[in-house]
């Protein structure tokens, strides 16, 4: 079977049903979910935070379409936006707690309990 | 919406706080950028304190200026000014506070004031938030900021830690929030808080999915409230946050990220009350049962702090449970008490700690009273506060919560609440005794208090008798506005 055949140039022209992009966002987000919950590794989590507003921006821009509506995709960006600057600070305070204990697996960090 | 884009001077008047905290904290910033290491920072801490001064009389100029701003994104009524002043006021005192404090572990720049600004004009634009991304954006700009604050000594480790789990923590909850944001946006069409009602209210595809939106929401600002069964972060984050930064962060953040839970769900999801109460219900108990559990067993006094936070938070959740104008104005009442007695709290344990924070641990309050009578007098107001005995505000605040859930007809609830509270006196009286009943266990010399801490001690003490004593001062102004919302 060669490729034409599995993508014929039909296949170009459907569209994608709303649903399909709800989906694929909600499992996204349920797989940074997952991966916040059971990674040990602090960068690791990081970028599941990441996915997880990722996530958030399909769902945005898929709804914007739908609506035929922009602001949808105006939120977009701001959820960009903000994690860009979420990302900055959090690699900073990563790095500090590197050099502090040279180690970044969540379980090395107990200092704080009673 | 209107595409004007040019804001109309009573519009930007209505967001004068915001404006002139941001404006400060880049001059400041830039100031910054021309002191040496070892330069005193004294006029730069002094100029943060103006400014919140200054962001405090935009706040009442943008009380006299009531209404809408900027495409309906933001609201300027009592609610919002309320709970700006909370927050400046919290942030005044973290200013005064601080000054000390940074001299003492020789980490004193700039950026400290800079940051506590941009935080506190995040938290003025989420009190005045009338849109879910504005709710967004304000939380975010207040966090991010409180972030860096938590970690603000790089060489600490407990600091270090502490900013580590308040980042990973903060954002993960931000995230759910603003998936939640994404599918109220995709259910009614709209981000803005009235038009989301009404959209609910002339038919939306589904409001079961509606309703998960809302609990996505919720998952998001009972992360920001330690609300159970989100807690877990609270006292690790205060234990190692500077003591400081620990009171700014259990008394600021925490009014408004209420604020912006009652204005959303009394305003946005009215129409689906009747799903979003139980929740509450439940999520109240839990916070107040775990908290004050949890505190039974601390040693340390941040950490125990830290779970009493959660604890208060659980009596706030009480008020907001009753859904009602008088619980609101009880809920608004006790943020704003809380905020005094907690900050005093912390306040007095910045200069117990001593440097580099070594004595936080129940035992090195042993013979406080012999050591330093006032400041021993002084804690056991904020703790008697705390506990809710008469003649403070934390009893005005208890009664009025309590008052509201039973004309709720929360019986249970209160009756459970009322339970707390006793068991949450033991460990605040496990202090006292600690601190009258022991003799103290070394005899080193009592170093003095610096001018700024004192009269944050003693300006929340006093406050906290006033408030005690003539409650009306802010109830009043409280139960005036809490009903505006709806």
């Amino acid at each position: 079977m060669s490729l034409y055949d599995l993508f014929p140039p039909e296949f170009f022209k459907l569209s994608v049903p709303l649903n399909g992009y709800l989906i694929l966002s909600a499992i996204l987000f349920t797989i940074g979910v997952a991966t916040f919950l059971f990674r040990r590794n602090v960068i690791t989590v990081f970028m599941a935070i990441e996915l997880m507003l990722n996530a958030v921006n399909l769902t945005f821009v898929t709804f914007s379409n739908h609506f035929a509506k922009v602001d949808g995709q105006i939120f977009s960006f701001f959820v960009m936006v903000v994690a860009a600057a979420e990302a900055a600070v959090g690699l900073a305070i990563i790095l500090m707690v590197f050099r502090n204990r040279a180690t970044l697996q969540i379980d090395d960090f107990d200092t704080l309990k009673n | 919406m209107d595409a004007n884009f040019f804001p109309q001077t009573a519009e930007l008047l209505r967001f004068l706080p915001e404006i002139i905290l941001t404006i400060a904290g880049t001059l400041l910033l830039l100031m910054e950028g021309f002191k040496k290491d070892g330069d005193s920072r004294s006029l730069i801490a002094t100029l943060a304190a103006v400014a919140i001064g200054l962001a405090m009389y935009g706040t009442v100029v943008a009380y006299d200026n009531p209404g809408l701003a900027f495409s309906n994104m933001l609201v300027s009524d009592g609610f919002a000014a309320f709970f700006r002043l909370v927050a400046l006021g919290v942030g005044l005192l973290t200013v005064l506070c601080s000054s000390s404090y940074l001299q003492r572990e020789r980490s004193h720049s700039g950026e400290f004031y800079v940051l506590l600004l941009f935080s506190l004009a995040g938290q003025c634009l989420m009190a005045a938030a009338n849109e879910l991304m504005m709710v967004f954006i304000g939380l975010e700009v207040s966090s991010i900021a409180s972030y860096i604050l938590a970690g603000y000594l790089r060489d600490d480790k407990r600091g270090n830690e502490s900013a580590l789990k308040y980042f990973l923590l903060g954002s993960f909850a931000t995230a759910f929030l603003l998936y939640g944001v994404a599918w109220v946006y995709g259910m009614t069409g709209s981000t803005n808080l009235l038009e989301i009602r009404a959209a609910m209210e002339k038919g939306v595809p589904s409001m079961t999915m509606v309703s998960a939106a809302a609990g996505l929401m919720l998952v998001g600002l009972a992360f920001k409230i330690s609300a159970a069964p989100f807690q877990v972060w609270a006292p690790d984050v205060y234990q190692g946050a500077p003591a400081p930064v620990a009171g700014f962060l259990s008394a600021g953040p925490k009014a408004v990220a209420f604020a912006v839970l009652i204005r959303v769900f009394q305003t946005a999801f009215e129409p689906i009350a009747a799903r979003w109460e139980p929740v509450l219900w439940v999520m109240a108990l839990l916070t107040m049962m775990i908290g004050n559990f949890s505190a039974l067993w601390q040693s340390n006094i941040k950490r125990m702090l830290g779970y009493s936070s959660i604890a208060h938070a659980g009596y706030v959740l009480v008020a907001v449970t009753t859904h009602s104008t008088t619980g609101t104005a009880a809920a608004m009442f006790y943020l704003a008490a809380y905020g005094l007695m907690n900050y005093g709290a912390f306040a007095i344990v910045t200069h117990v700690a001593g440097k580099g924070e070594g004595k936080v641990t129940l035992d090195d309050l042993k013979g406080l009273s012999q050591k330093e009578p006032a400041v021993a007098a002084l804690l056991t107001v904020f703790l008697l506060s705390l506990i809710g005995v008469p003649l403070t505000a934390g009893f005005f605040g208890k009664f009025y919560i309590f008052k509201a859930a039973m004309d709720s007809h929360l019986v249970w609830l209160t009756a459970l609440g009322l339970l707390n509270s006793a068991v949450a006196a033991y460990y605040y009286l496990r202090v006292l005794v600690v601190m009258y009943m022991h003799d103290p266990e070394t005899t080193e010399h009592v170093t003095a208090i610096p001018g700024g801490l004192k009269l944050t001690m003693w300006v929340t003490a006093a406050a906290t008798l006033v408030l005690g004593i003539f409650p009306g001062l802010v109830l009043d102004f409280a139960a005036k506005f809490a009903a505006l919302n709806k």
